[in-house]
Parts: C-alpha cells; sequence; structure tokens
C-alpha cells in the first residue's frame, strides 16, 4: 500500500518516450500486412506502415507498467500470424498476441522464472527464438538460460512448456541468436566468456589467455533436453550474432561480428572472414576499427543478404557465395563471404527491411528513419571485398581494406518520424504571447541534435485562401440535390447582402440560383430530396428544383434573429422571442407548425440535431436564451415545443449545436449538446435520447471571445468545430474514443463551415478577417506539435536570455575532431583525390578521434529566424559543461552569459587538465555575444547560477561565490558543502539548493553579514541528481539517474532557524547529526517513472491551469505532476488505482506498484496513466468499479478526463 | 550437529542459486568483484540507464554494452595472492 503522505500528486505523461528499445517486423494481425512493434520505455506501440504512401501510423500504444528490455517475434508452422514474447523485468515471460478486431493486444502466456527486476542472473537480458517458432531461449547476461517448448494443442492454441535449464555458471553471453536448422532439433548460438579462471589466477595469465566461445545450445525434442552440442573459440572482440539462413534456404550458421571483422562459423563449415571496411578521408583516422552495432538479415525467394552497420553509421552489404557441384547447382557449403559499402543511414538501434521493400530504421537518438529500396546495391561500383584476402584465423594480421563513404544510392528516406530521444533540457516559456505556454527542449545527439519547440495544437492542412471584398460575417456551404457528393456552392453573408459562389475547377460568383442576394443571410441548407432553403431575417427561402421559390415571410414588425435547420425540419426565432418551427411535408414542400411557442426572455441561439437515420425528423430542439439559460423542447409531433429540460449556464450562450458523437463510456455513440457562451466557454452536455435530459457537462475556457461551434466532419468522424479568440477541434480520440479539445495551429476564425469537393474531400471553410480560407485537418493522433531548429553537437544545457525570445545552448561531442582540427587535417596539401569532400556531418556525422572534444555555444532565435543566429566555437579541446545568465551588482545590474568548460575531460573515470569559466556580454539585443575573460578554476565547474548580483559556481564539491572583475572573476566566499560533486543549483531569498551527483541535495544559507556558506539540512538516502527545481521555499522537486522523482522537505523549525538574523555562529557550531548536516530532509512523495528525468519544473501548461511540475526524460517523455486540493479525490484515485491495478493487470506480468516504487516505495503519489486507462476497459468491468466507488461510469471517466484538462492537453 | 548440517547445505543451495551469496571466508575482491558485476549488469538491463551513459561517453549503445560485458569478467583488476 503507497505509505500516506500529507502531500499528494496526480501523474501524468503528456508525452510518452519515444526512444525505441528495440523494434521486430511481423504479420501481427494475421494478414499479410507486416507490421512493426517498438518498445519504447515501458509502451508497446503496434505500427502500420503504409506503402502506398510511403507512411508509417500508429495503430495501437500501451503502456506495459514494466520495462521492456527485448521483445521477439514468432510463428507457429502453417499459421500466418505471428506472436511477440516480451522478456521485461518481471521475472516472467509473456507471450501476447494483437487482436485487430478489438485493436488490442491480448496475453496468451504468462510464465513465472523468477525474481522481478533487473538482475545479473534472471532471464531477460537475451530473447531468440527458433525461426520455425519451436521454441525460444530467455537467458540473462550471467549464467541463466531458459529454453520453452512452443507448440499447439488440439485446439491450435498455443502451448508452452515448462523451462528446460541451460544455466552454465560464470558464464558471460554477448549475443544470443537462435540458429536457422529448417526442422531439425532447434538449436541457438550464444557467443560466451567463462571467467572462473580469471577469478583464480593472480597472475593475470588466465585473464590474458582467455577465449569468447561460440557455443551452440540443442534442444532435443524428443528426448526434451538442452545440450551444449558445440562450442569453438572466435575472435576474442566479437560482440554480436547474425542467424545465417538454414534449411532448404542456405547453409546455417552464424556471423560473429567482432572489431573490424566479421567471421562466417558455423559446426560443419570452415570459418570465413572479412574485414569492415574503414573510412578513407582527410579527416579519417585510417587505424580506427569499427564495431557491428547493428543489422538486418533478409530473405527473398530463395536468395538472402545481411545489411550491418557500423557504428560510423555506414551500412554494408554481405552475400555469401557457395560452392557449386558439377552441374552447375549450388551446394550447401560456403565458398566465400563478401562486404560491400551500401549506403550509410542514422545509427540505429533496429533495422527493419519490410517485404513490401521498405527499411525502418529505429534510430539510437534522434528521427526514425523510414526508407524504401531503390536498388540493392547489386550493380553499382562499390568495391566488394571478399573472404579470399583475409586470413580465417582471428589472430592473423591482414591488410585493411577502405571505401569512399557517399550520399544514399540504394535507399530513398521517405518518412523521418518525430522523436525527441535524448531529451537532454527543457524549458516552458510563453515567448509567442499565445495564451499557452510553448515547450522549448534540446535534443538528439551528434549532428543529429536539435532544438525543438512545442505547441499544443493540431496540425492544419492550409488549402487555398483569398481575400475577399468587404468583412463576410457568416459562411455556408451547401449541396443542390441530397445525392450530390460533394458541395456545390459557398453562401457569404455580409453586413446588408449575399454571396453566392459556386465550387468547380474554379470558384466564381454566381446569380442565377434563386438566393436573395439584397439581405444578409442567417442559415443555409439543402433540404429534403432537391429543394435549398435560405434563412434571412424577414423571411424564408425556399427554392425548389426548377428554381421556384417559395418565401414565408415573417409577421409584421418582427424579425428573425436565429435559425436553425437540418435536411427536413427548420425551426427560426422571432426577434419577440417566439420560435416558429416547420418541417418538411411528404411532397417536399414545408410546412409551418400551427402554434408558435413563446420564450420568456430573447433567444440567441438555435440548434437542431441531425435527422436520425431511419428517422424524420430530430427529436429535439435546443434554444439559449439572454436569461443564461438553455432549454430543450421536444419535437415530437404529440408534444410538439413542449418543454422538456432547462440547464442555467453562466453566461448567455452564443452558440449551440446537438451532435451525436462517439462515446468511450457506452462504447457507441451518444447525443451531445455543445454550448459555446459569452464569456468564451465550451460547455459538452449528454442529452438524453428519450427524456430530453441534460447529464454530464464538462466545461472548459475557449478563450476571451465568444464562443461559436461548427459541426464538421474529420476523418469520417463527427467533430465540433469551436471558435473564439483561438480555434479549436473537439474530436473523439482515435485510439480511446475519449472526448479531445485541442486548438488548431492557424489563425483565429470567425465562421466556418465544412467544405467538400473533388480536389478535397474532408474539408473546412472559414472567414478570417477578410480572407476566405480553407484548411484540412489530417492528423488527429498527434497533438503536441514540433517544430526543430538543427544544432551543431549534442546539446548539454541552455538558457534563456532574460528578457528577449533568444536561447543559448552549449554543446558538445566526446571523440570528435574540432572544427580547427580538422580544417588542418584538410588543409594537408598530400591529399589524395576524393579524399577532400566533405561528407554532410548530419547524415555521416563528425570524423571521431578518441580524447577530442568538439564544442560551441550557439544563439537560438525559436521564433523569428527560427535558426541559430551564432556558434561561438570552444578551442584547445575544451569542453562546455555548464552555463547561465548572470546579473552582477557590480555591473549596474547588467545580464552577462557565463559558461562553464573543461579541458582534455575524461568521462570515466572522470578526470581533466582544467577547468575554466568564459564570461560574455550580451549585445544586440543579446543576437551577439563578446567575449570578455575567462578564469582558470581547479576543476570544471559543473553547475552555474546567479546569486544576489554575483556568480554561484559548483567546483568539484566546493560552492564558491564569485564577483565580475576587469581581469578575470575575483573570488569571495566559498565552502565545502557536499561530499562528491555540485552537479546542481537552485536558489530563492539566501537559500541555496546544492545537488551532489551522488548523495542528494544539500540545503545552504548564505550568510551575508559574516560571508558564510553554510549547509544545514541534507538527505538520508544517496541519491544521483540529475535535475531539482524549488516547489516553494522548503520544498525541492528532482530526478535521479535511475529514473526516480523525489519531493523533499527541510523540517520548518531548521528552515526557520537557518533565517535567522544573526544566526551564522549558532548554525556553525550546531552540533553534525550522524557525520552529516545538523538536520535532515523529509520525504514527501517518491515515484519511479522509468526515464532518467534531465528536467523538472514548476510552471503552468494551459490558459487558466493550476501550476503542475513538468519533467523532461532522456528518452522523450514528458510528464506531469498535478497536486491534489482534497482528501476526497484522494481517497477516490486510490481506490481506483487499487481496482484497476487487478482489473487490469499490466500486461508484461509486472506488480503496479512494485513497478512505481522501483527502487524505494511509491508515496504520495497517484499514478494517472493507470487511472486513464479505466476509459479502454470493457463495459462490464466499467460498471463493476463503478458500482464499487458509488459512482456511474460517466462520473468517474469525467473525475479521470477533468484531472488532464484542466491544468494539461 | 545436524542442525549445523542442514544449514551448511541450505547455504551452498544459496550460493549455487544465488550468484554472489557470500559464505564465512568471503574476500574483500570477491566482494567487490560481485558489486562490480551486478552493477554493470543493471546498467546494461536498465535501457535508459544505458542511453544515459552512452550520450554522456559518446559512443553508440551497443559499444558501451558490449565493454560493459567485458569488464564483468574481471571488474576490479586482478584477484590477490593466495596466501596460506
Amino acid at each position: 500500500m503507497a505509505a500516506t503522505s500529507s502531500m499528494f500528486m496526480y501523474s501524468l505523461t503528456i508525452q510518452p518516450p519515444s526512444a525505441v528499445t528495440q523494434a521486430i517486423l511481423g504479420q501481427f494481425a494475421g494478414t499479410k500486412e507486416q507490421q512493426i512493434v517498438t518498445a519504447s520505455g515501458s509502451r508497446l506501440t503496434i505500427h502500420r506502415p503504409d506503402p502506398s504512401q510511403g507512411k508509417i501510423s500508429t495503430i495501437l500504444s500501451q503502456d506495459v507498467f514494466g520495462i521492456i528490455r527485448t521483445l521477439a517475434a514468432f510463428r507457429l508452422a502453417g499459421s500466418n500470424k505471428d506472436y511477440i514474447i516480451i522478456g521485461s523485468d518481471s521475472g516472467r515471460i509473456t507471450i501476447i498476441e494483437y487482436v485487430p478486431s478489438q485493436n488490442r493486444f491480448n496475453r496468451i502466456h504468462l510464465e513465472t522464472f523468477g525474481k522481478s527486476g533487473i538482475r545479473r542472473v534472471i532471464p531477460g537480458q537475451y530473447l531468440a527464438v527458433d525461426p520455425k517458432g519451436r521454441a525460444c531461449l530467455i537467458a540473462s547476461v550471467e549464467k541463466n538460460k531458459l529454453v520453452y517448448v512452443l507448440n499447439r494443442n488440439a485446439q491450435a492454441e498455443l502451448t508452452i512448456s515448462s523451462p528446460l535449464e541451460a544455466h552454465k555458471p560464470q558464464t558471460l553471453v554477448f549475443a544470443l541468436v537462435g540458429l536457422d536448422v529448417g526442422y531439425e532439433n532447434p538449436v541457438f548460438a550464444a557467443l560466451e566468456v567463462d571467467y572462473t579462471e580469471c577469478d583464480q589466477d593472480s597472475t593475470g595469465q588466465a585473464y590474458e589467455d582467455l577465449e569468447k566461445l561460440l557455443v551452440y545450445y540443442e534442444l532435443d525434442l524428443g528426448l526434451n533436453h538442452v545440450v551444449r552440442k558445440w562450442s569453438d573459440p572466435v575472435d576474442r572482440t566479437a560482440t554480436m550474432l547474425f542467424q545465417v539462413p538454414g534449411g532448404a534456404d542456405g547453409p546455417s550458421g552464424v556471423l560473429v561480428c567482432g572489431l573490424d571483422n566479421i567471421t562466417y562459423r558455423h559446426s560443419n563449415q570452415d570459418p570465413f572472414r572479412v574485414a569492415i571496411p574503414r573510412r578513407r578521408g582527410a579527416t579519417e583516422n585510417p587505424e580506427r576499427k569499427r564495431y557491428i552495432i547493428a543489422g538486418v538479415m533478409h530473405k527473398m525467394r530463395g536468395a538472402f543478404f545481411f545489411l550491418l552497420q557500423s557504428e560510423d553509421g555506414d551500412m554494408f552489404k554481405i552475400t555469401l557465395e557457395m560452392v557449386d557441384d558439377d552441374a552447375g547447382q549450388s551446394t550447401p557449403e560456403v565458398k566465400r563471404l563478401k562486404i560491400k559499402y551500401f549506403d550509410t543511414v542514422p545509427i540505429a538501434s533496429n533495422l527493419c527491411i519490410l517485404k513490401s521493400g521498405f527499411l525502418f530504421v529505429a534510430s539510437e537518438t534522434g528521427n526514425h528513419h523510414f526508407y524504401q529500396f531503390e536498388k540493392l546495391g547489386d550493380d553499382d561500383e562499390e568495391t566488394e571485398f571478399d573472404s579470399d584476402s583475409f586470413p580465417p584465423d582471428p589472430t592473423e594480421p591482414y591488410t585493411p581494406v577502405y571505401f569512399h563513404p557517399r550520399a544514399a544510392e540504394n535507399v530513398n528516406l521517405v518518412e523521418s518520424i518525430d522523436s525527441m530521444n535524448p531529451q537532454m533540457d527543457c524549458r516552458i516559456a510563453n515567448l509567442t504571447e499565445e495564451d499557452a505556454p510553448q515547450i522549448y527542449s534540446i535534443c538528439g545527439t551528434g549532428a543529429r541534435s536539435s532544438f525543438r519547440t512545442l505547441k499544443h495544437g493540431l496540425e492544419v492542412n492550409d488549402i487555398v485562401g483569398s481575400e475577399l471584398p468587404g468583412g463576410p460575417t457568416a459562411v455556408w456551404t451547401t449541396k443542390i440535390t441530397r445525392a450530390d457528393e460533394y458541395d456545390a456552392y459557398i453562401v457569404l453573408s455580409f453586413k446588408g447582402e449575399t454571396l453566392v459562389l459556386s465550387i468547380g475547377e474554379t470558384v466564381e460568383e454566381v446569380t442565377d440560383t434563386g438566393f436573395l442576394s439584397s439581405a444578409p443571410t442567417l442559415a443555409v441548407q439543402q433540404l429534403g430530396e432537391d429543394a435549398l432553403i435560405q434563412v434571412h431575417p424577414h423571411g424564408i427561402r425556399h427554392i425548389r428544383a426548377d428554381r421556384r421559390v417559395n418565401e414565408w415571410p415573417t409577421p409584421q414588425h418582427r424579425y428573425i434573429v436565429a435559425a436553425t435547420t437540418n435536411e427536413r425540419q427548420v425551426a427560426v426565432a422571432l426577434s419577440s422571442g417566439e420560435i416558429v418551427y416547420f418541417e418538411m411535408d411528404t411532397d417536399g414542400s414545408l410546412a409551418e407548425y400551427d402554434e408558435k411557442r413563446e420564450m420568456s426572455a430573447s433567444v440567441s441561439c438555435l440548434s437542431l440535431g441531425e435527422v436520425p437515420e431511419g428517422r424524420t425528423r430530430s427529436q429535439f430542439l435546443a434554444i439559449g436564451c439572454a436569461d443564461s439559460t438553455v432549454r430543450i423542447l421536444s419535437l415530437d409531433p404529440e408534444s410538439t415545443l413542449e418543454n422538456k429540460s432547462v440547464q442555467a449556464l453562466t453566461s448567455e450562450p452564443s452558440a449551440l449545436s446537438i451532435m451525436a458523437m462517439a462515446d468511450s463510456t457506452s462504447g457507441g455513440s451518444t447525443l451531445y449538446l455543445h454550448i459555446g457562451l459569452h464569456s468564451g466557454v465550451y460547455l459538452r452536455t449528454v442529452l438524453d435520447e428519450v427524456t430530453g435530459e441534460l447529464s454530464d457537462t464538462r466545461t472548459r475556457f475557449l478563450g476571451p471571445k465568444p464562443a461559436k461551434l461548427f459541426r464538421v466532419s474529420v476523418k469520417g468522424q463527427p467533430a465540433v468545430l469551436a471558435l473564439s479568440s483561438r480555434s479549436w477541434l473537439g474530436y473523439s480520440d482515435p485510439q480511446t474514443k475519449g472526448f479531445m479539445l485541442t486548438p488548431l495551429d492557424y489563425n483565429a476564425l470567425e465562421y466556418a463551415s465544412n467544405f467538400s469537393s473533388e480536389q478535397c474531400v474532408e474539408g473546412m471553410v472559414g472567414i478570417e478577417k477578410n480572407n476566405l480560407r480553407i484548411f484540412s485537418i489530417d492528423k488527429l493522433g498527434n497533438n503536441l506539435l514540433q517544430q526543430s531548429i538543427p544544432l551543431t553537437y549534442t546539446p548539454r544545457k541552455f538558457v534563456r536570455h532574460p528578457d528577449q525570445p533568444l536561447f543559448y545552448t552549449i554543446e558538445s561531442d566526446n571523440n570528435t575532431l574540432s572544427p580547427s582540427t580538422k580544417q588542418r587535417l584538410l588543409n594537408d596539401t598530400t591529399l589524395v583525390n576524393g579524399d577532400a569532400a566533405v561528407l554532410p556531418p548530419e547524415d555521416f556525422g563528425y570524423p571521431r578521434a578518441q580524447g577530442h572534444w568538439a564544442s560551441c555555444i550557439n544563439i537560438v532565435d525559436p521564433i523569428t529566424a527560427k535558426a541559430v543566429l551564432q556558434r561561438i566555437d570552444l578551442e584547445e579541446n575544451e569542453a562546455a559543461v555548464s552555463l547561465a545568465a548572470v546579473s552582477f551588482s557590480s555591473q549596474d545590474d547588467e545580464t552577462f552569459l557565463v559558461i562553464g568548460t573543461g579541458k582534455d575531460i575524461v568521462v570515466a573515470p572522470r578526470s581533466f587538465s582544467a577547468g575554466f569559466i568564459y564570461v560574455y556580454r550580451f549585445l544586440e539585443d543579446g543576437k551577439e555575444l563578446e567575449f570578455i575573460h575567462k578564469t582558470k578554476v581547479e576543476q570544471p565547474p559543473q553547475a552555474l547560477l546567479g546569486f544576489q548580483g554575483r556568480l554561484l559556481a559548483g567546483i568539484g564539491n566546493e560552492l564558491r561565490i564569485y564577483d565580475l572583475g576587469l581581469k578575470q572573476l575575483l573570488r569571495k566566499c566559498q565552502a565545502q558543502v557536499v561530499p562528491n560533486l555540485v552537479v546542481g543549483l537552485q536558489t530563492q531569498g539566501s537559500r541555496i539548493i546544492v545537488s551532489d551527483v551522488q548523495e542528494s541535495v544539500v540545503y545552504v544559507v548564505y550568510k551575508y553579514q559574516e560571508n558564510l556558506l553554510i549547509p544545514f539540512v541534507d538527505d538520508v538516502v544517496a541519491r544521483w541528481t540529475t535535475s531539482t527545481t524549488m516547489v516553494d521555499y522548503e520544498t525541492v522537486a528532482g530526478g535521479d539517474k535511475f529514473g526516480n522523482i523525489w519531493l523533499l522537505r527541510c523540517p520548518q523549525k531548521a528552515s526557520e532557524e537557518a533565517d535567522e538574523d544573526g544566526s551564522g555562529a549558532h548554525l556553525i557550531h550546531e552540533r553534525q547529526y550522524l557525520q552529516g548536516a545538523p538536520n535532515r530532509l523529509a520525504l514527501l512523495a517518491h515515484f519511479f517513472p522509468q526515464d532518467v528525468p534531465t528536467s523538472i519544473q514548476k510552471t503552468q501548461l494551459v490558459a487558466g491551469g493550476r501550476d503542475v511540475l513538468l519533467w523532461t526524460g532522456l528518452q522523450g517523455t514528458l510528464g506531469i505532476f498535478v497536486p491534489f486540493v482534497s482528501r476526497e479525490d484522494v481517497d477516490f484515485f486510490q481506490t481506483l488505482e487499487q481496482h484497476l491495478r487487478t482489473e487490469d493487470a499490466p500486461l508484461a506480468g509486472r506488480d503496479h506498484l512494485i513497478y512505481r516504487g522501483y527502487y524505494v516505495p511509491v508515496k504520495g503519489m497517484i499514478d494517472g496513466d493507470l487511472c486513464e486507462r479505466y476509459a479502454l476497459l470493457p463495459n462490464d468491468k466499467k460498471q463493476m468499479i463503478a458500482a464499487e466507488l458509488d459512482r456511474s461510469v460517466r462520473e468517474i471517466e469525467r473525475k479521470i478526463s477533468d484531472m488532464r484538462t484542466r491544468v494539461a492537453y | 550437529m545436524a542442525d549445523k548440517l542442514r544449514t551448511q547445505q541450505q547455504l551452498e543451495q544459496l550460493q549455487s542459486r544465488y550468484v554472489g551469496t557470500g559464505h564465512a571466508d568471503t574476500t574483500k575482491h570477491e566482494w567487490t568483484s560481485n558489486i562490480h558485476r551486478d552493477s554493470y549488469a543493471s546498467y546494461i538491463g536498465h535501457p535508459p540507464l544505458l542511453a544515459y551513459m552512452s550520450v554522456g561517453m559518446g559512443e553508440c549503445k551497443e559499444r558501451v554494452r558490449a565493454g560493459m560485458i567485458e569488464k564483468m569478467i574481471q571488474p576490479v583488476g586482478k584477484p590477490p595472492e593466495v596466501q596460506d
């Protein structure tokens, strides 16, 4: 049970991680079409590649609440559906299938084999399946290997055996793969090292002589037993194995990939070895050897090839040549191994080749790429190297081979899928003066890194925009007959006239349509089979197909103020407050209902629903009155215009719309009344289809202008377009069917209507000031829009200019040549032809060299220029490690940019030759930087911060205060406050929160009079802090390297004592408590979100929303913590969470509570991601939980969705 | 005596099942080796942690992974000489 706490927070994911741990390919839906399943963090996602458009779309994404480590696809013989095996941290093997009809994952088997968690000897690190789907092997890094036999029973259901052990103690596994042996006994190949002898031998000789073995484990299906069948030493540096097709398709065996070489090995074949070609170029070190880091084997019509990727991103095509027999037929005996350069793609964690001729590259960092094959590199001019030139013995030397990297010839990029992995830092700021702030983030590595701006909104595809004379007030589109597929007219209403445009090849004005052009229009409708209706202030014009016009005039001295129509009904409100109702007769004429209904207040808006399929009329008429009420009237012939229900509102309604929309509660479609208010508030209530009762009202603030509502259709679904100071779209989420309201990334519109033509089947037409705009919305799945500005090297940190919308990033890349060294090498005159070509680093990476650093400072303008304005390169092998914008009171509070650097840094074990602090002055409103001076310090300063008009720097384990001098920074004060290394600083008043790399945070108080820095409270747990923020004066929120987020609070008494006047001496002489500071921090909340938090801050995300804690994760996660206000809500969500844990147990078999308390038990946190799964439960389970909680299903769903929509997206 | 024997057997069983279970004569080298091997296995096994380290070191994940398994062979150097 979660420990109680005085404070509770609700954790929600705004954007799931985008790093792909593993990607697998298979026919998971049981059709011929191939899908890609990816694991990112704890999420399992199935994607559908669309070969015709060259796009990838997400079908289903599910949080399994466990760490997914490995995935494998397998298929039982004779079946056409692939199952998925998940190796996770649950200590269990999970087999799931994708059920396309219900669009969900279904768990078939869950077998426990060990402790949960990620441990050295608990299988789950490696997973290999027999290519014929008869067995799988799940292994740990050391010792344990378990083989499960997969089979099917008489009912054709998948069965799994109890595990067979193939353990070998003190043996490390480097790689594991299933061997293709056709239908012989399944064999698995592993790369192993036995360290037993090294552990005993004190001379070190055993370690020197250590061999790496390629071991075959055979599963004897007859005896139901696993044996170590064959083992043979291979290259000591080997790290990867790839399966070579066997049976009828090839010779079987494996490719063993080591440093600079690839060897073909099999128990009954000779080894064949080729070298990995090295890059040739002026800036390349000819001695540098590479590893293979990813690869894929592809089989097609009797042939097969490998694409193996080196650590530079270069892909090599490997083929095997077989010995021919006398008849010229190829035998299963291998003759030689061949390798040649194929193309260069981003460094991948997985490569997938689709049968439809596409290549999916799950990038290790940055965007994932989707390529189409142009050719397979069969007849190009690339040199092919074969195994004849290389000795098969790994210890024998050979002459290295080289190639020239070139632009891609064989693959063509068709889609780049946004990924924010790794996300290094993030800031929330409102730089565009919109009502909601934007998220600015730095992500990626090397030359593929980027500065991204994230904005909540839907992407709008602008199709046409044209200026109109005068300012139109309203726009409609209409068909001419009911059978028409597309709209024929656009009707525009102006102050005193109406303009009709016809839609065709061109859009032009038409006059002979029967519409009254001398008056403004209130409504336009295609009525019955082939008639049109125009409602204008003084009557209703009924235009028949033969252009005959029937006019219904308003009674004397009255005019129409509001009108609503559907294809069979018309209702208008007169200035006197009367409602006149018309219905279409069988002969197509409009019949007025005899009685008029008089409303007590003037009517401001009306709405009729669509006529439901198979009915003759819509049942209800909604009327919005100036007395801030909405009334529902019945249109039933027995009770026409009788009151059904009334709802009071907070302000006068400005628009109404009755609409049926998909609903997650009932699973089908529900009638809703959408209400827009003058105050800019939007409400959505459920309208009971029988009684007309209104219930379950949900409210959102759209903007300060009166809200207008329009019924539109997006992706075949009804949606509501709500216009205020911004345009919003209300739609049901394609995956969860839950209602979403998202702003459009578009200009503010004044009026809009659905639009359908041959060119644009599902569009919208809107009025923006004097312009008519036609647009469409193509993607509903993603409501966070990204804009990206390329950066130079891996960004580390960034700060914002104190006033200007500019950011300063520090970037550095390890083992990379700096620009000056690169230039020097290029200027070398001894260049051979072809070596001088400089390849674009975005595709090919920077030239690498051990021990070199390339680092720079970039000024990024994300608003106007959307580019990098200035770049300052650091020389002398220095790398920037920290930065801050500091205002110095000694310089009349002028703000300077301060950068901390380190020289000759070695990351692990940490070493360096010096550290420096650079000071730059902002010029041209921050668009340029001027170097002032640099100060040498003992260690690279890992943290810098402006503090009371001076600079606070964390140098090693010391905290220092510097003031700005003429020649350098002047040290004013220093103290040793943490045990290891200061990595972060936060401040409020004279309190400083110092985070240590290893020992959590320490609160330090600065005593100005005595000029002393005194630590007064520290933590009891060693937290490897990555980021912190002060939530209030006493509380700090932070994250650590193991993926925890925590809130710590200083005891009230200690906090007050620290700030007492003249207490410096007292604080210093206070007795230490257990060799630490005199006081200890108390833990308020603790949570394991899985990803490594890289930044955390307290901010608002939506206009009028409360403060939340937003954290960003290394793998691209964006998450928030929302504080609970009332204890009742906490109790409700705690019980809900409890029910969901049992009713919707995590897919991979991990216990949810233990997962969220991975290192430290969960405290003071409710997992909102789990609560949101309530909407996806089957109806009976929903009902059951609702009954337990003593609430209705709707109420629970509303509470869950409110938690999100009130503060975030 | 039977109790002592059973305890002994139980301990041996634990030692064979759970790698790293200590005994009365565990040396510092054995103990630290075990801790380091556990740590490396954990770094490799947690994908975000591996990614974090690979970004820090400026190497790709696969190389960092292979390097760490390599270090698991002899994580804290040669064992000390046995003195009898």
